[in-house]
């Protein structure tokens, strides 16, 4: 078995994952990066994305969920990821979010002006990632 | 002296009071149950931002990046921001009042050093009781939070945007939260703490926290202070509403716990009160019969 470090999960309103692991991988804002034992403490902004868990090898993913941003911490020992919301990968349902962007699609046709395309734009931009990460 | 029949009627009043009292007392009791382990399930994440606020903090000690106005304050002491939690609903002891009364001492308190006092109430009944008093101080207030399936982060974290929005617009210089502590089921503490500016745990479990060496950052320090902030002021917020929505229903349970045991004690002793004036009603008939058979 390879070597491992505690790994959280929480969300605001409970915890989901509390577990020794190999590697996680996480959607950070300047880029995906990995997580191994030993890592150098760091404290990151999670964007929307996928968070991949690993838990007894390095190469075989165990858990997928989607994070709706967050923060990081890594130390030395464990890896804290305190998301804003996380949904795992089997709960996110292909046709609902194919049905949102329909829906969202329609709404920016009908839109008279720019500015009132802004807010939807920025929500397509949202479940993008999220199909992006339900198809992975 | 009552009649028989005025005792009756007392009597199977006093009944039906007490068969609503503890049925209100079962549903509290089951509604405990759910907002203390929403508030339980909140805690982790509590912990963890303020594990991560704390090396942050550590960190920013050595750096030079300046220390936002959230932590430092805005260097003046004068406008004050008063946040009192109550419970939407009454019948629940001295739970609101007690907020109410600590409420308005603070705004004497602070109004005897000259200080201005602004109010935002949370919760129904303070609203009620403070508006009397304070109408000109209240901002707004917010009621029926966790009405529907409890409550959930957003609210929590949409009271904290209308806070910090004031704060940026320099409207106040310091927020205290007035609440109900869940210290257990019969016993909430009223407690004031302080929002803004945001104080720091430098200590966990009584031991220093090291600072980390060779903290890195991504996008950078500033960056994850601005974010961060807010976030860890929301979670303290929504925390503090959990633990009061509990206390409300705890100190409602206790409320109806003791009503209900005073009813039974009513009910007692009307009991033996109905059934003294009615052995006297039967003694008294028996005299009046013999007396006359005698008097034949």
């Amino acid at each position: 078995m390879a070597e491992t470090f505690d790994f959280e999960l929480v969300s605001p309103e409970k915890l989901l994952f509390s577990k020794p692991v190999a590697m996680v991988t996480a959607p950070g804002c300047k880029g995906e990066y990995g997580v191994l034992p030993g890592h150098a403490p760091m404290i990151t902004e999670i964007k929307p994305g996928l968070l991949r868990i690993y838990e007894n090898e390095d190469t075989v993913v165990t858990n997928r969920l989607f994070v709706n941003g967050g923060f990081a911490e890594v130390t030395q020992t464990r890896f804290t990821v305190l998301a804003n919301e996380a949904i795992p990968i089997s709960e996110l349902k292909l046709e609902t979010l194919q049905a949102l962007v329909k829906d969202l699609d329609q709404k920016i046709a009908d839109a008279n002006s720019e500015e009132e395309r802004e807010p939807y734009r920025a929500e397509q931009d949202f479940l993008a990632v999220k199909i992006l990460a339900a198809t992975s | 002296m009552p009649s028989l029949k005025d005792l009756k009627n007392r009597i199977s009043s006093v009944k039906s009071t007490r068969k609503i009292t503890s049925a209100m007392k079962m549903v509290a009791g089951s509604k405990l149950r759910r907002a203390q382990e929403k508030a339980e399930s909140a805690r982790p994440y509590e912990r963890r931002m303020s594990r991560m606020l704390s090396s942050l903090a550590s960190s920013l000690a050595e750096s030079k990046t300046p220390v936002p106005r959230l932590i430092a304050g805005t260097g003046k002491d004068e406008e004050v921001l008063i946040v009192a939690i109550t419970s939407d609903r009454g019948l629940c002891g001295a739970f609101n009042s007690n907020v109410v009364r600590e409420t308005r001492r603070m705004i004497h308190q602070h109004e005897s050093q000259n200080k201005k006092v602004s109010l935002i109430c949370v919760g129904r009944k303070g609203r009620d009781i403070l508006r009397k008093d304070f109408a000109s101080k209240i901002l707004f207030s917010i009621e029926n939070l966790g009405r529907k399936g409890g409550m959930s982060f957003s609210e929590g974290s949409e009271l904290n945007d209308k806070i910090l929005a004031l704060f940026n617009d320099g409207k106040f210089d310091s927020c205290y939260i007035v609440y109900n502590r869940f210290k257990s089921v019969i016993s909430q503490i009223v407690t004031i703490k302080q929002l803004i500016p945001f104080a720091i745990e430098t200590e966990a479990d009584g031991a220093k926290i090291e600072p980390l060496i060779g903290l890195k950052f991504e996008p950078n320090q500033k960056a994850i202070l601005e974010s961060l902030l807010p976030k860890a002021l929301a979670v303290t917020l929504y925390g503090t509403l959990l633990e009061s929505m509990a206390g409300a229903q705890a100190a409602q349970m206790t409320a109806m716990d003791n009503a209900t045991r005073n009813a039974g004690d009513m009910i007692n002793k009307l009991t033996l009160n109905y059934n003294r004036s009615r052995q006297a009603f039967i003694t008294k008939e028996l005299i009046e019969i013999i007396s006359g058979a005698e008097a034949v």
